[in-house]
Order: C-alpha cells, then structure tokens, then sequence
C-alpha cells in the first residue's frame, strides 16, 4: 500500500483536487470525451433535483392567501428573478425566468457546497471506498460541483445554445445571418468577413468566460479552504504549529463567512449574464 | 481540470431542470403572486370605497343632527306657545268665575238685604202697634185696623 504515511501537503491538495471518474485514476490527457467525472455528476444531479423539488413543493402549496414563511421566501426568489428578466429580456419569457431561477438556485446550492467541511465528505467517501474493500488513499471526491470546469462550461454552453435558438427564433434564420455578417460594423461586402470575424469572437468569448468565471471563483474558494486546512493539520504539540491552528480556525471562519457572499454573488452573476447574453439574442443590431 | 463528457451531461442536466422548472414551479406560484396582487389590489379598492362611504355617513350624520336639532326648536317653541295659550286661558276662565261668583253673591246679598228690611218693616209694624196699644191703653182691633197698618207699613 502506497500511503501508510500521512500525506503531505501537496499530496493532500492533489488527492483533494482529483476528481472520481469512470476510469478510476487520473484523466491523462487534458481532454477525453469518453470519461465522465462521476462526483461531479452526481452532486449537479442530486442538487438540481432537490433544488426543483423545493421549488416544485412550493409551487404545489402556492396559495394567494397569506403565504408562509417558505412560500414567502420562494416567492421573494421568484419575484426577485421575474423583476431582473424582466428588466433584461424584452419578449416571451415564458421559459427564460424560469430558466433564470433554475440558474440561481441550482448554482447556488452547487456552490454552497463549498461551505461544508473540506475534509467531511472526501472522507466518508474514503471510509466507504476502504470498507468496500479498495485503496482509501485512491478514493477520490470533489463535492464542489462548480469548481469542475466541465460542469460550468456545460452550463454556459446551454446557454449559448438557447442564445442561438433565441436568435434564429427571433428574428428568423435569415435575419440572424443577416445580422452575423452586417453587425457590428454595418453592411457592406468588405466589412462582411470582419462582422462575421467579431461575432464568432464574441460568441466564443462569451461562452468561455460565462463558464470560466464561475469555475474559477469557486475553484479557487476550494483551493484557499484547502490550504486552510492545511494549517489546521499542522497541529503538532509545538507553540507554532498551536499558531497555525488558531491562525486556521480564524481564517476557516473569516473565510467561510466571506464565501456566503462569493457563493451568491456568482450565483447571481451567472443568472444575470445568462439574462444579458439572451436578451442580447432578443435584440436586433 | 480536464474536459470530457461530464460538459454534455451537465448541458442536459442543466436544459432538464430548466424544462422541469418552467413546467411545474414557474407557473403555479406566478398565477398565485398575480391572484394575491388582484386580491391586495381590490382590497385596496374597497378600503378606499369604505373611506369614502364613511364621509359620506358622516356628512348625512351632521345634516340628519342639525335636521333633528331644528325640528326639535319648531316643536318647543310651539309648546311654549301652547303652554302660554293655556295659562292665559286659565286665567281668564279663572278670573271668569270669579266675577260670576261675585256677582250672584252680590245678587244673594241684595236679596237678602231686602228681605230683611221687609222683615224689619214687619216687626216695626208689629212695634208700632204694640206701642201705639201701650200708649192708647186699648186694644186695637188688628183686622179693623188693617188697612191702616198696611198703609203704615208701606210708609216706612
């Protein structure tokens, strides 16, 4: 067995880092359609359920009467969501604000993992792995589903389809072609392949930063608990590692209580870019 | 940080929950936020109605008093009058009897005060006789003297 010794630092950060997936070790190369990461499935999936099953609960209790106070939070999100798509996408919203609300509720909870212990469910996981008869030190679990690149560029590669549908269903095939090639810089044959040229950019750039933005906030959340973790661990009888641990529980709590605000804001930012990138389809240049 | 197929499932994960959402949890609480908004806003319509019917029954509250308090000021001015007609009335049947009590018992005093004096007339008659008997020593016959006596009589 490889890990008899307690592992380092950055061999804690790596396992922490690695995510379980259908081969069963590390993915070598940068991209592989053929594997899935199964945690990350799993987390997205168990938490876009109960999250549309809270929502849907609500909604089956929904009275116009004197709400309660779960319905009354509900309604403040819905509410809170209708007013912004609203104010953003000018058109049937009929499947836009809902989808903003599954966007905020779903990345919030997905992002809220981050506030669980970083070590809680990596370990049961590893106790699981362990009593099932394999290696705890290859059992790998990351609970943060938003920290996964593929799950955020999924995500904001949704989006960029149901742009392109919006598009094409706004303002006709035509027109959206029409537009690709005379947007921005006006109509005029020379200008074609330069229009076309800043609309691909600009697709391709909204997509990958909408994604790209919300991975790297939470991965780099998940990385600092990590390493504030780390000082905790230091514990070992000496007055300076007593430090680091003190210095590791105020961090962890500092730390934590700034993530609450991170974990909305980006939930809310995704929802509110998914808003403008779609409304932006509802426009005509 | 690799890409693989977790990107497509998580794209359908993602379109489902949004399909599940716009069918099952948008509707029903739109329809209840926009029931509660039509109930709040006729509440409103009726409060503001009950506002102005109140004035309203506060108006025709000072007109039906000032009404009450006027008719109330016709009806004691013409008891008073009534009243007054009433003393006057009794005064003057009062003072009436009075005059018509005076009057018989003056008629009564009058008729009384000559018969006493046709009385008086009778004994000083009698008086006379007598003393005329006393002083002639004889008697005088009444019946043969009648006519004098009568004469006498009326001379007094």
């Amino acid at each position: 067995m490889a890990a008899e010794h307690a592992p380092n630092a950055s061999e804690y950060i790596i396992h922490h880092l690695t995510h379980l997936n259908s081969l069963g070790h590390k993915q070598a190369a940068l991209v592989d359609w053929s594997v899935f990461h199964l945690d990350t499935l799993f987390w997205s999936i168990s938490l876009g359920m109960l999250a549309v099953l809270i929502l849907a609960r609500a909604a089956a209790k929904a009275t116009s009467g004197v709400p309660g106070r779960f319905q009354a939070a509900v309604e403040i999100l819905v509410e809170m969501v209708e007013s912004q798509s609203k104010s953003i996408v000018h058109g049937d919203r009929s499947f836009v604000a809902p989808l903003a609300l599954t966007v905020f509720v779903w990345i919030f909870l997905m992002n809220a993992m981050d506030l669980l212990p970083v070590d809680l469910l990596p370990r049961l996981w590893g106790g699981v792995y362990a009593a099932a008869g394999h290696d705890p030190a290859h059992a790998y679990m990351r609970v943060v589903p938003t920290a996964d690149l593929n799950a955020t560029l999924g995500l904001s590669l949704g989006v960029l389809l149901l742009c392109l549908y919006y598009n094409v269903k706004i303002k006709g095939f035509g027109g959206w072609v029409h537009e690709l090639f005379t947007a921005p810089f006006g109509s005029h044959p020379l200008l074609y392949p330069i229009n076309f040229a800043m609309q691909m950019v600009e697709f391709v750039a909204k997509t990958v930063s909408h994604g790209m933005r919300l991975f790297g906030n939470m991965y780099a959340g998940e990385l600092i608990f990590m390493l504030i973790a780390l000082m905790g661990a230091a514990w070992a009888g000496s007055a300076s590692s007593a430090m680091l641990w003190v210095g590791g529980v105020i961090a962890g709590t500092a730390w934590a209580i700034f993530h609450i605000l991170i974990i909305t804001l980006q939930a809310f930012i995704f929802m509110m870019l998914t808003l403008v990138y779609i409304g932006q389809a509802h426009e005509a240049h | 940080m690799n890409l693989n197929a977790t990107l497509f499932a998580q794209l359908v994960v993602f379109l489902i929950l949004a399909w599940f959402t716009m069918k099952f949890v948008w509707p029903p609480i739109m329809k209840a936020l926009d029931e509660r908004a039509g109930k709040i806003a006729d509440g409103l319509a009726a409060a503001d109605k009950a506002r102005a019917d109140l004035a309203h029954a506060g108006q025709k509250a000072i007109e039906e008093m000032r009404k009450a308090r006027e008719s109330a000021t016709v009806a004691r001015t013409a008891a008073e009058a009534q009243v007054a007609k009433l003393i006057e009335d009794a005064r003057n049947e009062g003072a009436a009897i009075v005059k018509a009590a005076r009057e018989v018992a003056e008629g009564e005093a009058a008729v009384a005060s000559q018969r006493a004096r046709e009385a008086l007339r009778d004994q000083v008659a009698t008086l006379a006789v007598a003393g005329a008997e006393r002083i002639l020593r004889k008697e005088i016959n009444a019946q043969a003297h009648a006519a004098l006596l009568t004469q006498l009589k009326s001379e007094l």
